[in-house]
């Protein structure tokens, strides 16, 4: 009976050790995510060569991945997104530089935030599309406006961001920077800044986030090329493959440069006791 | 040494928080506060640090008045307030900004050796338990060499095992540095244990109920009958200010 029992209970540990070294294993990995979009492609692609669905407007993943393939051997893929990253590019620095100043300053300053928050905040309630028209008649119709644009879309994220992560330092903190007779230059350098520098990555990164939803728009007013470009081409020449293409395009650069922005601040961070911290 | 003369403060929003505090703090005598809420402790401990301004009276150091905060005074808080975004030695090393690197790393390893830490200069501070981390702030606090330094409930944070295994290393510390410390606390036990001197504090507004020497040796046992006695005065002490305080506010 005990001998059975001491069986059983080995066996139960046995198995228990089995399930839980399983559940380390393949499923934790973050491979894990791709799972279920390689399945879509496939049933989709399936189900176009079945004749299932019709492949016209529906491009199958292998005919995207040949557009796709066609758009970089004739070089042209490499023009248009290195348009559209050059305008986010120069949008995004703009935009941040000017977001993080103000934001910096606000926070920083009761006096500026009463006097320029208000002003931002009403700016902030205009949808940015609403600019354009505006922004096409003060620089014209080529860079300058698209760039301007994704610079207003950039800007605000960064600015809330960074005047709310200011003015949320913690006060004991900054009292401990008093105690030890810190400048006001030291206590911005040793204790502000480090300690806004967690909200301030997630304030760029919600504002290249927003970089690339209005480089989009901005290259819909006209633009001969950028992966905005591709769309509007796509769309009026009825090539609904080459549409799928530039979004996918669009999914891989985008999510490469909020991954590249990740990476960058990931050594400053390392600090950070959360459960974000974990990414 | 540390002189304070009729020292009040009254907030912006009318808050009596401190009225006419003063009290002569000799050089290396460690002298602790308690009360019950709104007497003043933290009010005065603030005003001593220089983060407050005092309505009336004042600080004097040595003869040299204090009226902000002060490179021979130095506040441990009941909360670590250690910087996150650096590791433990450059906590440690925080006061020591002005110091070559090498004197610096040379300070900070013996103040980890101090506080029973050595090895842990590189650990980042979530990695530190809460007992773990006060020590880090006592060492940020005491590698500057205060003359004096200010405790606000440092302990009260603590689990019981913690706390009296801090106590004892407080004492050492002190008795290694003869740095003159004020310690605020509500802990009857902890102020009878510590102190040479006991400010019994009392409320609405926060003032002086009476200054009890405690007259044990150094070598103090925590559950010898003379501490006992102590204990039992200071108690008694402190049910009288609080009755009286009540009294005074209804009044």
């Amino acid at each position: 009976m005990s001998l059975v029992d001491i069986a059983l209970s080995w066996q139960k540990t046995e198995t228990a050790r089995e399930t839980r070294r399983r559940r380390v294993s393949p499923f934790d990995h973050p491979i894990v995510g791709i799972v279920f979009p390689l399945a879509l492609f496939a049933a989709w692609e399936i189900l176009v060569r079945a004749g299932i669905v019709g492949g016209r407007l529906m491009p199958p993943p292998s005919k995207i991945l040949s557009t796709v393939y066609a758009l970089s051997a004739s070089g042209d893929l490499t023009t248009h997104v290195g348009a559209t990253l050059r305008r986010v590019t120069i949008g995004f620095a703009f935009g941040s530089l000017v977001g993080t100043a103000l934001g910096a300053l606000t926070g920083y300053s009761k006096l500026l935030a009463r006097l320029l928050d208000p002003t931002l905040q009403a700016l902030r309630a205009i949808p940015s599309i609403a600019w354009v028209p505006l922004f096409i008649l003060w620089f014209g119709i080529f860079e300058a406006s698209k760039v301007a644009l994704i610079a207003v879309g950039v800007f605000f994220p960064v600015y809330l961001g960074v005047y709310g992560a200011v003015t949320g330092v913690d006060r004991r903190i900054v009292e401990v920077g008093r105690v030890f007779r810190l400048s006001g230059f030291e206590l911005i350098r040793l204790i502000l800044l480090p300690a806004v520098l967690p909200d301030f990555i997630l304030a760029l990164r919600a504002g290249l986030g927003l970089g690339w939803m209005f480089v989009v728009a901005a290259e819909f007013m006209g633009a001969s090329e950028g992966l905005g470009y591709l769309l509007v081409d796509g769309q009026q020449l009825g090539k609904p493959d080459q549409i799928f293409a530039a979004i996918l395009i669009f999914a891989i650069v985008g999510k490469a440069t909020d991954s590249l922005l990740l990476i960058a601040s990931a050594p400053f961070l390392r600090w950070r006791d959360s459960h974000a911290s974990r990414i | 040494m540390l002189d304070i003369r009729s020292l009040s403060k009254i907030y912006p929003n009318g808050t009596h928080a401190l009225q006419d505090f003063s009290l002569n703090i000799g050089k290396g005598e460690l002298v602790a506060v308690i009360g019950g809420s709104g007497c003043g402790k933290s009010t005065l401990l603030r005003l001593l640090s220089g983060l407050e301004a005092s309505t009336q009276g004042e600080i004097s150091l040595e003869g040299r008045l204090l009226r902000e905060p002060d490179s021979l005074v130095n506040i441990v808080f009941q909360e670590p307030r250690l910087f996150p975004w650096l590791t433990v030695a450059d906590n440690i090393g925080f006061g020591l900004r002005h110091l070559a690197g090498s004197e610096r790393d040379e300070q900070v390893s013996e103040a980890l050796e101090k506080i029973g830490l050595r090895g842990y200069e590189k650990r980042w501070i979530k990695e530190l338990s809460g007992g773990q981390a006060q020590r880090v702030a006592l060492a940020r606090a005491l590698v500057t060499k205060p003359a004096v330094l200010l405790l606000d409930e440092p302990f009260s944070a603590l689990d019981a095992m913690t706390r009296v295994e801090l106590q004892d290393h407080l004492i050492d510390l002190w008795r290694a540095n003869a740095t003159t410390m004020l310690l605020v606390t509500h802990d009857i036990e902890e102020a009878a244990y510590l102190a040479d001197r006991v400010v019994v504090m009392r409320p609405w507004p926060g003032r002086i109920l009476e200054v009890v020497d405690i007259g044990l040796p150094r070598q103090r046992n925590r559950m010898s009958d003379e501490l006992a006695d102590v204990k039992r005065r200071l108690s008694d002490l402190l049910a009288h200010s609080l009755h009286d305080g009540s009294r005074t506010a209804s009044a």
